[in-house]
């Protein structure tokens, strides 16, 4: 019954989607508020019935109802209560309905918070978010259905992949789709923007909020991922440049310089049409992302063949959401004008510098991902680009942009003197400068790529530092507190965000550079030096698990003879799938990891568990730094968010709107 | 500078940085792309010495030797047309089994030797690597046809 009721839900929530894609949208054109008005509840009974329709499935999943599908192939009744509930976003048809999921909930979000939104403009946002709904409810009900019966139903479930059996699986695909999927508020806002015909710096400061939110989940999101491959891949890579997570990181790039130029939108008034282009491109790679990853063409183009109604339904939306949102741009993006003047050094042109070259690197990304796929399609060789191209193209794309985001926040809008930036930025340089000479003799060993690294990275802190010191000393309050309390908290938010970058190029140079990686055969007792370190192997010893058996190793750590840790890594096993799994053990510290995982038996025969074992011993330097950088991208990006002046503006805004036509508040 | 001239220098000064960057990109591209050969086409000298590339297949059952003292494994790749030795040094993927699908990279020795650098397996016990499959399929398709086509010669 269940099952039939979240189904049921489903196709109720395509119903009243289609009256939330029309009815205000229809208001909107003909200025009837009493239309428009519709957008609120459509948005939200669209949302709730979405909701019910995820929670029968996720119900069926957590009560081992393998009378469903999609239930019998991803779960099993021996997997723990946790897994089980992720086990709903699994399979292709419920990640599907994870992300509508999303989609309801950011529409209601923007429900909520709209109070003060001229009721056209909330209209039609409503109203193309309600358009993106009814193509993925319609995806869901016509291909994909998360509810078929298995008839007869199945006694036992074919589990989840062991590899998705990681607390990972629990918040990585939430958490990630929470980003994907609130760049449609951005990519909506946007839209009604062209369709209106009104785009100006409050239009801009309505979008900025949902889209740095958006971002940080997506940034959370990412970190998330890559730390779950760090640890249960087993080989200690933290980023491979696999098309699943370059899927996720073009809308990253482009959602990075969205929030950037929205920042130039809104207070002087520039790049207009290029946000609302950026805007448009976030959200169509979310969405080519979303498919990329979820429709099985990555695995191979001639899946798509083996399920073309998908296929061309996939290829059908995407047309149609991407060309027409482009073709709507070409079409109106001359009325949206192109706003106020900057001369060639100032705040607006090192941000339009930032902005291309993340364009540039967005695209460089997407060549590298889809090429091979178009060479596959066509039957004209099968190739792979590996990590060599991104590492050659990405790096020198970004070391500038790096070096911009230090001097943008110090410059001034519209003309930024070269002789002034030096005066605020020397000292900045020069530390930049003595780090990269001087830090890496500390560390062991100079190389010219640690030294940029660590350059880049020093110049991250010292100039953001410059720019609060230079804030400060700028105040015409008294002291240095209540000069510091004068600074908006959307200010600190892009400090953060920007120190965030900068732990981000430390961590990631630190590990690239002095990481050590062994893989050693060990006997039983025998001892390897890697990095200052002693690892003494001690055996493997078999073990239970809740539905897998282990194999746990032992290994202790020696410094100058002292034992500092014994770490313990897993091969495991899983009983239904027979599948085996990694899991490394890790000592994760402040200043680095020490990581080990265990290979195979190599004495002889695969069984001979008691013998010698192929061993990772690898030493990780400071690779946590990585996600901590990203943590405070997003912490920046939420605090950014916080700021009173959004809700205060916007009221204030609002009210002189409210001023004049008081009929179209009325009809809240 | 005139408004007019100072934007003609913008725009030139934007398209110099693009192309500098397309350049960048593509060169990156063209030095960097590893291309596929299945056994077949290794054994009839279609791949490439001393540049890398990926080959797969199946590893062929009962082909896998360990050297006692060290991580080096020897294994054959096959297509079921044409098996290739392969040696390489370090640890092997979970899934990695005999007569399972496995796609290497790395370079061709002039012994006959595939020395590969990397081996890789896929996240799924049934899922086979769609380079293996692929070589796999075409040799199938070759044999059919020359089948088909032998006896008319």
């Amino acid at each position: 019954m269940i099952p039939e009721l979240g189904h049921f839900a489903l196709i109720l929530a395509l119903l009243v989607a289609l009256v939330q894609a029309s009815v205000p949208l229809t208001g909107a054109a003909l200025d009837e508020p009493r239309l428009m008005s519709v957008a609120r509840p459509a948005a939200r009974t669209q949302a709730l019935l979405v909701a019910l329709a995820f929670g029968c499935l996720a119900w069926a999943f957590v009560s081992n109802d393998f009378s469903v599908q999609n239930v019998a192939s991803n779960s099993n009744s021996e997997l723990p209560l946790h897994y089980r509930f992720a086990a709903t976003w699994g399979s292709h048809e419920g990640s599907l309905l994870l992300w509508t999921l999303m989609l309801g909930g950011w529409s209601f979000a923007v429900t909520l918070f709209s109070r003060n939104l001229p009721p056209p403009l909330l209209a039609r946002v409503i109203s193309i978010m309600g358009l993106i709904s009814v193509g993925f409810l319609l995806f869901l009900l016509l291909t994909s259905n998360p509810f078929d019966r298995l008839i007869p139903p199945a006694a036992e479930g074919r589990d989840l992949n062991p590899l998705l059996q990681d607390p990972g699986m629990v918040f990585h695909p939430p958490l990630l789709y929470m980003g994907y999927v609130g760049f449609s508020v951005a990519f909506s806002f946007a839209i009604a923007a062209l369709l209106g015909g009104r785009l100006d710096a409050t239009w801009a400061r309505w979008s900025r909020p949902w889209t740095t939110v958006a971002w940080s989940f997506l940034t959370i999101g990412i970190a998330l991922g890559s730390g779950w491959a760090y640890y249960t891949l087993g080989w200690g890579g933290w980023w491979f440049w696999d098309p699943v997570e370059n899927a996720s990181f073009m809308p990253w790039l482009v959602g990075t310089a969205l929030i950037h130029s929205l920042a130039v939108t809104e207070k002087r008034g520039a790049f207009k049409s290029w946000t609302v282009l950026l805007a448009i491109v976030a959200f169509s790679l979310s969405l080519v992302g979303t498919f990329l990853v979820r429709s099985g063409v990555l695995t191979s183009v001639h899946a798509f063949a083996t399920d073309p109604a998908r296929g061309v339904f996939i290829l059908a939306f995407l047309a149609i959401v991407i060309g027409g949102s482009l073709a709507l741009f070409a079409w109106r993006a001359a009325n949206v004008g192109l706003g106020g003047t900057f001369g060639a050094m100032s705040r607006e042109s090192m941000l339009l510098a930032n902005n291309i070259l993340l364009a540039v690197a967005m695209a460089s990304v997407l060549l590298g991902t889809l090429y091979p796929l178009f060479l596959d399609a066509l039957n004209l060789g099968k190739i792979s680009v590996g990590p060599p191209y991104f590492d050659a193209v990405f790096y020198p794309l970004m070391a500038p942009a790096v070096f911009l985001m230090g001097v943008g926040p110090i410059a001034r809008w519209r003309r930024a003197p070269l002789p002034e930036l030096w005066t605020r930025l020397k000292w900045a340089l020069g530390v930049g400068a003595a780090t990269a000479l001087i830090l890496p003799f500390v560390l062991g060993r100079w190389s010219p790529m640690i030294a940029f690294g660590l350059f880049l990275a020093a110049w991250v802190f010292a100039a953001t530092a410059a720019s609060l010191v230079a804030r400060v000393k700028g105040s015409h309050r008294g002291g240095i507190l209540s000069a510091l309390r004068a600074n908006s908290l959307s200010y600190y938010g892009m400090l953060l965000a920007h120190l965030g970058v900068g732990v981000f190029i430390a961590g990631v140079t630190l590990v690239k550079g002095y990481e050590v990686e062994r893989d050693v055969r060990l006997d039983l007792g025998e001892n390897v030096a890697v990095g200052g370190y002693e690892f003494k192997f001690l055996g493997v010893k078999p073990g239970p698990g809740p539905n897998y058996r282990a194999l746990t190793g032992t290994v202790e750590v020696r410094k100058d003879g002292r034992l500092i840790e014994t770490l313990k890594p897993e091969k495991r096993i899983y009983n239904v799938s027979g599948q085996p799994m990694t899991i490394a053990a890790i000592d994760t510290g402040f200043l680095g990891d020490l990581y080990v995982s265990l290979g195979e038996p190599v004495s002889g025969s695969v069984d001979n568990i008691a013998g010698a074992w192929g061993v990772r011993v690898y030493i990780k330097p400071f690779v946590d730094w990585i996600w901590m950088g990203a943590f405070l991208m997003a912490l920046g990006g939420f605090l950014a968010v916080s700021d009173r002046r959004y809700r205060l503006a916007i009221g204030r805004r609002a009210a002189a709107v409210a001023a004049v036509a008081p009929a179209a508040a009325a009809a809240d | 500078m005139k408004p007019r001239t100072r934007r003609f220098a913008w725009i030139a000064a934007g398209l110099a940085a693009l192309a500098a960057a397309a350049a960048l990109v593509l060169n990156a591209f063209q030095s960097n792309l590893v291309f596929f050969f299945t056994p077949t086409q290794v054994a009839s000298r279609e791949a490439p010495q001393g540049r890398a590339f990926r080959i797969g297949g199946l590893v062929e059952a009962g082909s896998l030797k360990r050297d006692p003292d060290s991580l080096t494994v020897r294994f054959r790749v096959t297509d079921t047309a044409q098996t290739i030795p392969v040696s390489y040094t370090g640890l092997l993927p979970d899934l990695f089994k005999e007569g399972k699908g496995v796609v290497a990279q790395g370079t061709l020795g002039p012994d006959g030797v595939f020395h590969a650098t990397e081996v890789l397996a896929k996240h799924d016990e049934n899922y086979m690597p769609p380079e293996a499959k692929a070589a796999v399929e075409s040799a199938h398709k070759g044999m059919t046809m020359k089948s088909l086509h032998e006896p008319g010669r």
